[in-house]
C-alpha cells in the first residue's frame, strides 16, 4: 500500500504571519466527520475564508496567486492542539505539499508524514525572512529537494532541513508503516508472549 | 545501572524493534471514539483487521447529545451526528471491540471512563485518536494521542513506530493557596512555558503540589499537557493512585494485585535521573487563572488585566495580542473580573470529574445563576455520584442545568454549541477561534471559577465571591 510519495517540490508559497496555528483553524471540528476527499479542499481554514452564507471573506488563501499555493511558511507551533488528521486532509486536498515553520505540533507533524505532505523546520529568523520576502513578492516560487534536504527560497538561498532517514525514506518511496510493521510480526508475537506472562491480568474481562 | 525517568522506563519496557532510531512500541491500550471513522476507513481500504480487539476500547462521547438521552440513538435529531454515533457501534461490533455505547451504563469520556474502570493503570503504554489521551499519564503511565493514520497502524499492528521523545520535569513545589486548584495550576505552567513550551517532550509533573493532589485534580494537570506542546505529561504512581485503582472494575484482584503493585512500584523516576529540561514553578504564587485571548497561553490571574499591545516588546508579540483581543471583542486594560459572560459550560475530559462537581456545586449553592450555566458530568458514573450527593439537586436549584454524560461544549460537534458571538466561562481546555462554536468566544477557567461566572455574569475571582 502506498501513499503520495514526495520527492522535489516548485510552487507558489503562501506566507502566514500568525503563530500557535491549531487543527481547530485548518478543519473545524464539524468537518471531521466529512470522508477524505476533494470536498476537503474547501474545508482547509473554512471559518476564516467564508461567511455563513458561503460567501468569501478576505483570506489570502481564496486570491491569486495564493489560491493555487503548494507551500505554506508559517509561524512557530502550526498544527498546534487537537489530533485530527482531518486537517491535514484539507491542507493536501487544497494542494499544500510542504509547510514551513520554526515549530510544528507533534502530532500534526506526524500526521503529515503519513499523508506525503512534507513539514519543515528551519530556525525562526530564517523563517521570518522567508515571509517578508514572499510578502515584497507574491506569488514566489520555493523549491523544496526531499533528497538533497534543501529548501531553496525566492531569492535563490539555500537552506538545509533535518529529517529522521526513516520519514525521509517513507516519504520519498510513498510506503505505508504497516507493511513494514509486517515483516516484524514474529517479534511481536515473542514480545507479546512474554509480557502476557507477566502481566496476565491486563487481558481479562471486567470483573 | 544508570539512574532512569519513568518515561524511560516505560519506553523501554514496550520496545519491540529498532530501525535507525526508530522504535516499534507494543500497544497496551488504544482508545478510540465516533471521530476514528477515518481510521476504520483505512483499515476497510487496506483490507486489514483489528489485531487485538480486547486491547481496543471504544467510547461514544464526542457526538451524543447531553439531553433527552432517554430516547438513546434515535434522540439525535440531525442524520449526520446520528450516523457518526451508529457508525463507531457498527465498527466496534465487526471487530469484536468493547464499546461504551450510548446506552451503556457506564458510558462517558474516553478519558474519563478508562480510569474509572481501571482500564488506565500504572506502567502502560496507551495510544488514543484524540490529543488529551495525556490525562492518562495521571496514573504513571505512557499515553498519547494520535491521527486517524497512526491508529489505523495501532489497530491493525497493536504497535506504533515512535521517535523517542526528550523529556522535561515541571516541578511544583509550594502549596497552593485557598480557591487554587489544578486547573489553576497548569493554566499558570502553559502561560509561563507557552503553548509550544513542551513541545517534543514528554511532561513528568513533580514536587509537593502535585504530590499533595489527588487522582482527580492530577488528571487536570496532565490533560492539558498537550495546549503547553507536550504529547504526554506523567505523574509518578503512589499510595494515591493505588488507593484509586483498587477494585476498580478492570483492576487486577487478589494475588494479580499484589503482583502489580510489585511493577508499579518500581516505576517512578530514580533519584538523579537526568531530564533534558526541568521548569520550576512556585505553587504559592499561583492565583485563580482565566484566559483572555485565543490560545491557552494567553492565561493570567483573574487580579489582572487585559494586556495591552502597546506594552509588548516587540511588533510580532503587539499584533498577536491585537489579533487576539480583536476576535474576543475586548478593550486593552480591562479588569479581567469586569468581563461579562453569556454562558458558562462546566464538563470536559478536563473538569468533569466528581470532585470537580463537587467544587463547582460548593460555589453553585452561594446564590444563583445570571446566565444560562451547563453542567455535563463525564461519565454515567460521575453523574450517578453526582445525583447520590445531591449535587444535581444543589445545581437545580442554583439554576444551573443538569444534563447527560459527553464532550459536549468542549468540542462543540454534538449539537451543543456557542453562537457566533456569545462568550463562555468554560473549564474545557481550548480558548481556540471558533473552538465551541463559530465566532464564539472562549475563557477558560476552573470549575469554582465557572461557577462564580454563572452567579455573577461576569468573571469573578472566586476567593471573593460573598458567601450565601
Amino acid at each position: 500500500m502506498t501513499m503520495q510519495a514526495f520527492t522535489t517540490l516548485n510552487a507558489v508559497a503562501a506566507p502566514l504571519d500568525e503563530p500557535n496555528i491549531d487543527t481547530n483553524q485548518l478543519c473545524p471540528t464539524r468537518f471531521n466527520k466529512v470522508p477524505r476527499g476533494p470536498a476537503h479542499a474547501r474545508i482547509l481554514f473554512h471559518d476564516r475564508r467564508f461567511n455563513v452564507d458561503g460567501s468569501e471573506k478576505e483570506h489570502l488563501l481564496n486570491v491569486e496567486p495564493y489560491s493555487g499555493a503548494g507551500i505554506l511558511v508559517a509561524d512557530r507551533n502550526f498544527g498546534c492542539g487537537s489530533s485530527r488528521e482531518s486537517a491535514v486532509y484539507a491542507l493536501f486536498e487544497f494542494g499544500i505539499r510542504c509547510v514551513i515553520a520554526p515549530s510544528f505540533g507533534d502530532i500534526f507533524a506526524n500526521n503529515c508524514g503519513k499523508n506525503g505532505l512534507l513539514p519543515v523546520v528551519l530556525p525562526e529568523a530564517t523563517v521570518a525572512a522567508m515571509r517578508a520576502q514572499l510578502r515584497t513578492h507574491p506569488g514566489a516560487k520555493i523549491t523544496v529537494d526531499l533528497h538533497t534536504q534543501t529548501v531553496t527560497d525566492a531569492a535563490g538561498e539555500s537552506h538545509s532541513f533535518d529529517i529522521h532517514p526513516v520519514r525521509r525514506k517513507c516519504l520519498l518511496e510513498g510506503l505505508d508503516d504497516v507493511a513494514r510493521t509486517q515483516q516484524y510480526r514474529e517479534r511481536v508475537d515473542a514480545f507479546e508472549a512474554d509480557y502476557r506472562a507477566e502481566r496476565p491480568w491486563l487481558y481479562r474481562r471486567a470483573s | 545501572m544508570a539512574p532512569q525517568t519513568m518515561f524511560e522506563k516505560i519506553w523501554n519496557r514496550h520496545v519491540v524493534a529498532e530501525e535507525q532510531g526508530e522504535l516499534l512500541l507494543y500497544v497496551d491500550r488504544a482508545l478510540i471514539h465516533e471521530g476514528s471513522s477515518h481510521a476504520f476507513a483505512a483499515l476497510a481500504a487496506h483490507g486489514r483487521t483489528v489485531s487485538r480487539p480486547d486491547q481496543v476500547f471504544a467510547f461514544n462521547d464526542h457526538y451524543v447529545p447531553t439531553s433527552g438521552r432517554d430516547k438513546g440513538v434515535d434522540g439525535i435529531a440531525i442524520p449526520e451526528i446520528r450516523n457518526m454515533v451508529l457508525k463507531l457501534a457498527a465498527n466496534a461490533k465487526e471487530h469484536g471491540i468493547t464499546l461504551f455505547g450510548i446506552d451503556h451504563p457506564q458510558q462517558g469520556i474516553l478519558h474519563i471512563v478508562p480510569p474509572e474502570q481501571g482500564i488506565t493503570q500504572p506502567g502502560l503504554f496507551i495510544v488514543g485518536a484524540d490529543s488529551h489521551t495525556s490525562t492518562h499519564g495521571a496514573f504513571g503511565c505512557l499515553s498519547f494521542g494520535v491521527g486517524a493514520s497512526e491508529m489505523m497502524h495501532v489497530m491493525a499492528t497493536q504497535t506504533i513506530w515512535q521517535r523517542k521523545p526528550k523529556t522535561m520535569q515541571i516541578v511544583v513545589d509550594g502549596m497552593t493557596g485557598f480557591g487554587v486548584c489544578a486547573k489553576d495550576v497548569i493554566l499558570a505552567i502553559i502561560s509561563q512555558i507557552g503553548a509550544g513550551g513542551a513541545t517534543g517532550h514528554v511532561i513528568e509533573y513533580a514536587g509537593a503540589a502535585i504530590r499533595a493532589m489527588s487522582m482527580e485534580a492530577r488528571m487536570t494537570v496532565c490533560n492539558m499537557s498537550i495546549e503547553a506542546g507536550g504529547r504526554a505529561g506523567m505523574i509518578a504512581p503512589d499510595e494515591t493512585t493505588f488507593a484509586y485503582m483498587a477494585n476498580r472494575p478492570y483492576a487486577p484482584q487478589a494475588k494479580a494485585w499484589d503482583d502489580a503493585l510489585a511493577l508499579w512500584r518500581v516505576l517512578p523516576s530514580d533519584a538523579g535521573a537526568a531530564f533534558d529540561r526541568i521548569v520550576q514553578i512556585d505553587g504559592t504564587q499561583i492565583a485563580p487563572m482565566v484566559t483572555w485571548g485565543t490560545s491557552p497561553e494567553q492565561a493570567l490571574p483573574i487580579t489582572g488585566q487585559v494586556p495591552d499591545p502597546r506594552d509588548a516588546t516587540d511588533p510580532t508579540k503587539a499584533a498577536e495580542i491585537r489579533a487576539a483581543l480583536d476576535y474576543m471583542a475586548l478593550d486593552a486594560g480591562t479588569q479581567l473580573s469586569d468581563i461579562p459572560v453569556d454562558r458558562v459550560f462546566i464538563g470536559s475530559c478536563t473538569n468533569s470529574r466528581i470532585e470537580d462537581l463537587r467544587a463547582a456545586a460548593a460555589v453553585a449553592q452561594r446564590g444563583r445563576a445570571k446566565v444560562t450555566a451547563w453542567v455535563v458530568p463525564g461519565s454515567r458514573t460521575v453523574q450517578r455520584q453526582g445525583e447520590a450527593e445531591g449535587l444535581d439537586r444543589i445545581f437545580k436549584a442554583a439554576g444551573f442545568e443538569w444534563r447527560d454524560p459527553g464532550c459536549s461544549l468542549c468540542t462543540a460537534i454534538n449539537g451543543d454549541q456557542l453562537q457566533p458571538g456569545e462568550r463562555c466561562a468554560s473549564t474545557s481546555n481550548r480558548n481556540f477561534r471558533g473552538r465551541q462554536g463559530t465566532g464564539g468566544r472562549t475563557h477558560l477557567v476552573s470549575p469554582a471559577m465557572a461557577a462564580a461566572a454563572a452567579l455573577t455574569g461576569r468573571l469573578t475571582d472566586v476567593r471573593q465571591l460573598p458567601g450565601k
